[in-house]
């Protein structure tokens, strides 16, 4: 092989794995991007069933059941509209009524959220932005430092 | 009065530390020596005087002295010693001072250890450390002062975050710190490579051992970041594909392509300009990690606080580093002689392939990760981009890069054989498949993948084996003069052979412990037993206990194997006293390589409790493959031709007992 020919070996193998690994990139984000909204806009907003997205807001009080077995179901709020969540599984330690919650999975064909996965991490004062930011849009929110310290 | 002492040793470094960046920059231009002497002494100076610091800030956190702000906001004076100790750096504050503390104790290495190094090289080396380190005390005394005072001191302090008051603490950030910063050393060799010219393969000689160093251990960081989250979280997850472990991960594979380029460059002299590009992306992936965790543009356990003037300040420096770098990389770069000439197949081949493939890796990550940050910047979009994008983009481009490690270290430079190179690893190549077979037979038809990827971890495994078999030709040489050649062998060999042994180990764990665990989760009053993979697990009851600071509710497990008890576990909830923040304690049994995990849940009242239960097979060998490719890297900084203070390479003893031996 001559040298002009080794170098266009490299290139085009470079060329031929860099663009697989991209489309790769490319198209698994599509299908694997999920949006965050608030109760207001899964009531408002016509989303498919089996569509994932996260749903955050506050769990409102007095809402949280304990069903047998580690089954939960509770009510997301952000104040203006509320959506019903269930969830097997065990429940993050700073899960509290009152607190901020995101929660990841698909709104069933009841409408309830079919929750896989529930988050409520790491800081008793942790707010998750999107929460924060959602609760901020209903007109309920004071002030910035509550949120993230 | 001790307090100020260390602000003051603080803005006395980094006056030290402007110093060091203009002085010997301008030596090293002008080849005037006395110019260039001036930069050991000065790295050497700065370290002691960071030390200092940090020790006055430790000082503070062991007396609880609650009249400085840091101390009030993390500690508390019933907080146990250790975590008085390690909460200096459980805190904003405190960990960028570590982080630069680290920093500039690399340059205090450069300037100590680098008698060997061509004066100008070592000179120019240093101011760019300098650079970095100047950038960086800056940031702390502008932004982040670990010192500041209150007027009032109150009595008590705030305690740290429970989350925190782990052992982990003491282990893993350090580790990390030393990993992501000390890659700061291979980018300071290469921007002062860019600046004076110069690129051969002896700088590929003197930046190998540092970029082991920090890949050592960065490696044993992230695995100990990982075994941390994995007990202390309670949701038996080792790996969350969490943007602050990609912070951490991305200069893991981008310094992984690098120690594999670098090699090639050591050698042949070639894929130099990719090198030194490498060095530079990986280091301002450690910023950026920097600027992800440490900004607050990301909220988790390890954003302390957000203050807005922080991520602007650290943006700042991340566009000033990493444009700066490659400003003059796109300047200089051309000016580099290219080297060796290689075909596609060959060892050289198969490290570009290598480097490619982690480089698409580390570039999905990249993607997964700042693409949420850059829509809501942009558009103020929410998304979030889960587990299965980086499960489907880089468990793909990592399956090939696995299957062609063991072909690497058998082809021969230059010119290499594929047929002669399969024929060596035929042994390897039927274990694996013997392997698949096997667990098939095991665990039926219902998961293809797995057995797969389990004979893709054998493979690599037993291909580690078989190099350092063929290697001693035990079985040409007999056993005797095998042991012999076995302890003769270069440590590089060893090291290679360790690094590509672990990393099959760290995949088969992580195989097995994804594809075949098992789980249960239910409710269990006193006296119920759950059934897992042969284990009965029973529910004995729960009891309040108190510690020095949190009080917990403990339930106690009996687990049995066919009636006879195997082992009692104590899995608990806590809550901390002073910020009356809850945690979850699971208690885990460690049989072989396997594990069961138990994590308590909600209490349900009537002493029932909601109870988690996890088997996880051979889950340890994640963990213990890292450890593995760690002691690999020590084998190959022990080699005589990297020491630090070898004079002249023996490098052709090396590419002589690479070649085949038929």
């Amino acid at each position: 092989m001559t040298r002009k020919q080794r170098r266009l070996t490299l290139i085009g193998t470079a060329g031929v794995v860099l663009a697989v690994a991209l489309s790769l990139i490319l198209v698994v984000l599509r299908d694997n991007l999920v949006f965050f909204q608030s109760p207001t806009e899964i009531t408002e907003k016509a989303i498919p069933p089996g569509q994932r997205i996260r749903l955050g807001g506050l769990v409102e009080e007095g809402s949280v059941i304990w069903t047998d077995n580690a089954e939960v179901s509770f009510k997301v709020t952000d104040t203006a509209n509320t959506v019903a969540v269930t969830y097997k599984g065990i429940l993050p330690d700073l899960f509290r009524e009152g607190q901020g919650v995101v929660t990841e999975g698909v709104i069933g064909p009841n409408g309830v959220f079919v929750a896989d996965s529930v988050l409520a991490k790491h800081d008793e004062n942790y707010m998750p932005k999107e929460v924060a930011e959602a609760l901020k849009a209903q007109g309920h929110w004071q002030g910035e430092n509550a949120a993230a310290n | 009065m001790l307090v100020e002492f260390g602000h003051f040793a603080l803005v006395l470094a980094f006056a030290l530390t402007l110093v060091q960046c203009f002085v010997p920059l301008w030596g090293g231009l002008t080849s005037d020596e006395r110019l260039m002497a001036v930069a050991p002494p000065v790295s050497v100076l700065t370290f002691v005087l960071v030390l200092l610091s940090f020790a006055v800030l430790t000082a503070a956190y062991l007396n609880s002295d609650f009249s400085v702000l840091n101390v009030i906001e993390n500690s508390h004076s019933a907080k146990p010693l250790l975590y008085k100790f390690t909460g200096v750096w459980g805190n904003h504050e405190g960990s960028m001072l570590l982080w630069v503390l680290i920093l500039v104790f690399f340059g205090a290495l450069v300037g100590l250890f680098g008698g060997n190094l061509p004066k100008d090289l070592r000179a120019v080396t240093l101011s760019v450390q300098g650079w970095v380190s100047a950038g960086f005390l800056l940031f702390l005394l502008a932004t982040s002062n670990p010192f500041a005072r209150v007027t009032n001191p109150p009595l008590e302090g705030g305690d740290l975050n429970p989350i925190l008051q782990d052992i982990g603490l003491a282990i893993h950030p350090p580790l990390l710190y030393v990993g992501y910063v000390g890659f700061s050393i291979t980018f300071s060799f290469a921007i002062a490579a860019l600046i004076l010219g110069r690129l051969d393969a002896a700088w590929a000689r003197w930046v190998r051992p540092w970029t082991l160093l920090a890949w050592c251990f960065l490696t044993l960081g992230i695995a100990m970041g990982s075994y941390w989250a994995y007990y202390e979280l309670g949701w038996g997850g080792w790996w969350f594909w969490d943007p602050v472990e990609n912070a951490s991960f991305m200069p893991w594979l981008a310094g992984t392509a690098l120690l594999h380029s670098a090699i090639v460059m050591e050698k042949r002299e070639a894929l130099k300009v990719w090198t030194v590009l490498l060095a530079i992306f990986t280091f301002s992936l450690s910023l950026l990690g920097t600027f992800l965790v440490r900004s607050g543009v990301l909220t988790s356990v390890h954003a302390f606080a957000t203050d807005p003037a922080r991520g602007v300040f650290i943006l700042a420096l991340l566009c000033f580093f990493i444009g700066g770098s490659l400003t003059l990389y796109a300047w200089r770069a051309p000016m580099l002689k290219q080297g060796g000439l290689f075909a596609p197949i060959s060892r050289e081949g198969g490290l570009v392939l290598n480097n490619l493939f982690l480089t698409a890796a580390c570039a999905a990550v990249f993607v997964g990760t700042l693409y949420p940050l850059v829509l809501d910047a942009t558009t103020g979009e929410k998304i979030s981009v889960g587990a299965p994008f980086f499960n489907l983009t880089f468990g793909p481009l990592m399956v090939p890069l696995l299957l062609a490690v063991p072909f690497g270290p058998v082809l021969s430079w230059k010119r290499g054989d594929l047929l002669a190179a399969l024929q060596r690893l035929y042994a390897a190549l039927g274990l694996a498949i013997v392997m698949v077979i096997f667990t098939f037979w095991l665990w039926g038809m219902q998961k293809v993948l797995a057995p797969l990827g389990v004979g893709l971890a054998v493979w690599v495994m037993a291909g580690a084996i078989s190099e350092i078999i063929t290697r001693v030709r035990v079985f040409d040489v007999g056993v005797k003069r095998g042991f012999a050649r076995l302890t003769g062998l270069p440590g590089s060999a060893w090291g290679t052979a360790l690094a590509h042994f672990g990393i099959g180990l760290t995949v088969l764990g992580i195989v097995t412990a994804s594809a075949f665990q098992e789980e249960r989760v239910q409710t269990m009053r006193p006296g119920d037993t759950i059934s897992l993979v042969g284990y009965d697990v029973t529910f004995d009851g729960a009891a309040p206990r108190r510690g020095p600071n949190y009080t917990e509710e403990v339930g106690h497990f009996t687990i049995r194997q066919g009636g006879t008890i195997v082992t009692e576990l104590d899995p608990s909830k806590r809550v901390y006293t002073a910020r009356q923040m809850p945690t979850t304690e699971a208690a885990i049994h460690t049989t072989g390589f396997s594990q069961l995990y138990l994590s308590l849940g909600e209490s349900r009242g009537d002493g029932a409790v909601d109870v988690r239960v996890y088997f996880k097979p051979l889950i340890t060998l994640i963990w213990i493959g890292c450890i593995i490719m760690s002691i690999g890297a020590v084998c190959s900084m022990a080699d005589r031709r990297l020491r630090i203070g070898a004079p002249k390479p023996a490098a052709k003893s090396k590419a002589a007992g690479a070649l085949p031996a038929e």
